[in-house]
């Protein structure tokens, strides 16, 4: 018989963590294969569904960091601990590890583009023998849109960390500027051998990703993550099709060779 | 083996069929056009063959029964979810040739792209087609250039001749019914165009450059992003989700998915307002090279069928045909440009 993949499952909330005003992880009950990158389809029922990608993975639970934006993202920041929601997935192909592993790897992200990417920055912040390096730029528009603060802390001793800023007041957490004026003075060893992963606002990714090149990163050598409206997550909808190529089947994680050539 | 019926032995036939399935094909929706006193040809449940209309083309396409334009996909009561019901019967389309290789761009897209697609396998799966045969093109047709005017994948062919209809089956369960009601055992070849007055060239070589020609341009301010033409389309099969839940109880409600446009706004737009292709010309472009490049890029053959409805339906008289037309000039056009 074939599977039903519309139909959604009910998942527990076992922990809520607020970012901020509009920005908080759901923790959710979930027991199956997941990798960092991949996301699922979460609803309300009335008020629909949501693409979300996954920005932790335990034993039994991931991690929904969801930014309150939408109609039915609002209504899930209504939902507390020991409520349930619906969910389907997960989709998407996500990062995947080994392409990284055994080199020099930056991780530069923007805003929540660090929740798709934040699993893999977990994963060598503690398999640290498993890089020649790493380097995580993070930015935000202010300290008060700060995510993740108490995890910096933790990658800070594994992993170089610049987190920035755009605009502060009198600010000593984090740097100010944006991420892209810290890509020329990278600590690389090799730069034609490094690998980076680039996740943001469509125009954050077109100027990191164009400095990464300026500064000699090769373009197989560079990923980035793709945000796009999706209905279905399984190729059938067609919202997220850019030429012949769906987000939601072949990405939304693209190695940049192709994904520079996505072209809506 | 070919059959010729009298109009009150294919009645029979078509009763016999009515046990098992619902059959489909276009008709006469008296008044049922978009202005007073029009008329409107679209599917719909047929008894008789006087109701099946041959001399006109069908306004909007027989996707609708595979994939109908608002389908309930579950019901939600509380934390309860129960999927909807699947019809009883099965369903017997009768289309022309350009919509029965419309039907091999639906099993494309919901049969092999990704994953099967639940709601529409157990659909098709009950579905049986009979093709019309086509003595003639009609306005806007183009078939023959986008090699879609001949096929044999049918349960059945049907046409209409000095007031007899001749059939040609190749499905077994019907041969005992057709032998039942026919007058007479013939050859029956199925008849299809080979020339239309509409003429399209798709030129070899095309790049995604193209999308920077000018030719997009004039569409900005012509195209009214109605989005008529995609739900025409038999080949057009994209859909939102939409929840709707009911007045008299608000804890109870459905998922449906409705025939979604790629030329209406909202198409791409995500939470918080992002959005690609502002642009009606960037739509057009969007919708014209998914239907004679991109596709093909993917799938090893073009989407559009030349079936020429969106150029019937087009409130704005904008031309697909002819877009596909401009697209050799306009590869020219970008090729130059980029060796400046």
């Amino acid at each position: 018989m074939l599977a039903n993949e519309y139909l959604p499952f009910l998942s527990e909330i076992k922990e809520v963590v607020k970012h901020t005003d509009i920005e908080y992880t759901f923790r959710l009950t979930y027991e199956g294969d997941v990798k960092p990158g991949q996301f699922f389809e979460v609803s309300i029922p009335k008020y629909g569904e949501a693409p979300i990608s996954v920005s932790g993975i335990g034993d039994d639970t991931v991690d929904l960091t969801i930014r309150r934006v939408g109609k039915v993202t609002n209504e899930i920041f209504e939902r507390y601990v020991g409520d349930k929601l619906f969910m389907r997935g997960p989709y998407g192909n996500g990062f995947d590890i080994s392409n990284y592993k055994g080199k020099e790897i930056v991780v530069i992200a923007g805003g929540t583009g660090l929740s798709p990417v934040k699993g893999v920055v977990d994963y060598f912040s503690n398999h640290s023998a498993e890089t020649k390096g790493m380097t995580l730029v993070a930015g935000f528009k202010t300290p008060q849109d700060i995510l993740f603060m108490e995890d910096f802390g933790r990658w800070k001793q594994s992993m170089e960390v610049i987190l920035t800023v755009d605009c502060a007041e009198n600010d000593t957490v984090c740097q100010i500027g944006l991420v892209t004026q810290y890509i020329p003075q990278l600590n690389l060893k090799n730069v034609s051998e490094a690998v980076a992963i680039v996740v943001g606002p469509p125009m954050m990714m077109k100027f990191t990703t164009q400095g990464l090149l300026t500064r000699g990163f090769r373009e197989e050598n560079i990923w980035i993550s793709h945000e796009r409206k999706m209905c279905c997550g399984i190729g059938k909808c067609g919202h997220c099709k850019i030429d012949d190529t769906y987000v939601c089947l072949d990405g939304p994680v693209f190695n940049y060779v192709k994904g520079c050539r996505l072209l809506d | 083996m070919g059959y010729c019926l009298d109009k009150a032995g294919f009645n029979q036939v078509l009763q016999e069929l009515s046990q098992e399935y619902v059959v489909y094909a276009p008709k006469l929706f008296k008044n049922g056009g978009c202005f007073s006193d029009t008329d409107r040809i679209r599917y719909g449940e047929i008894h008789t063959v006087e109701e099946i209309i041959f001399d006109r083309k069908s306004e909007y396409s027989f996707k609708e029964e595979l994939l109908p334009l608002s389908q309930t996909l579950f019901f939600f009561t509380e934390a309860v979810v129960k999927e909807a019901d699947l019809p009883q019967k099965g369903a017997v389309i009768l289309l022309r040739s350009c919509d029965l290789h419309a039907v091999k761009r639906l099993d494309t897209i919901y049969l092999k792209n990704g994953s099967e697609d639940y709601y529409y396998k157990r659909l098709r799966d009950k579905v049986k087609f009979i093709l019309i045969g086509c003595q003639h093109s009609f306005e806007n047709c183009f078939c023959v250039d986008m090699g879609t005017n001949q096929t044999d994948a049918y349960d059945a062919y049907l046409e209409m001749k000095n007031g007899k209809v001749y059939m040609d089956n190749h499905n077994d369960a019907w041969e005992a019914a057709l032998a039942a009601h026919s007058t007479e055992v013939t050859a029956v070849i199925p008849a299809y165009v080979t020339e239309t007055e509409t003429r399209v060239h798709i030129p070899d070589g095309i790049t995604l450059d193209v999308m920077h020609a000018k030719m997009w341009d004039e569409y900005d301010s012509r195209c009214i992003n109605c989005g008529r033409c995609n739900f025409v389309c038999p080949t057009c099969t994209c859909f939102t989700m939409q929840d709707i839940f009911y007045t008299d109880n608000g804890k109870i409600g459905e998922r449906r998915r409705v025939g979604a446009s790629c030329m209406v706004d909202g198409f791409t737009e995500v939470a918080g307002g992002g959005c690609y292709r502002k642009k009606n010309g960037q739509r057009m472009r969007f919708k014209v090279l998914h239907k004679v490049y991109d596709f093909k890029k993917r799938n090893g053959y073009h989407m559009c069928v030349g079936c020429g409805r969106c150029d019937d339906i087009c409130p704005e008289y904008i031309s697909f045909s002819n877009s596909i037309n401009k697209l050799a000039e306009a590869s020219k056009e970008v090729a130059t440009n980029a060796g400046k």
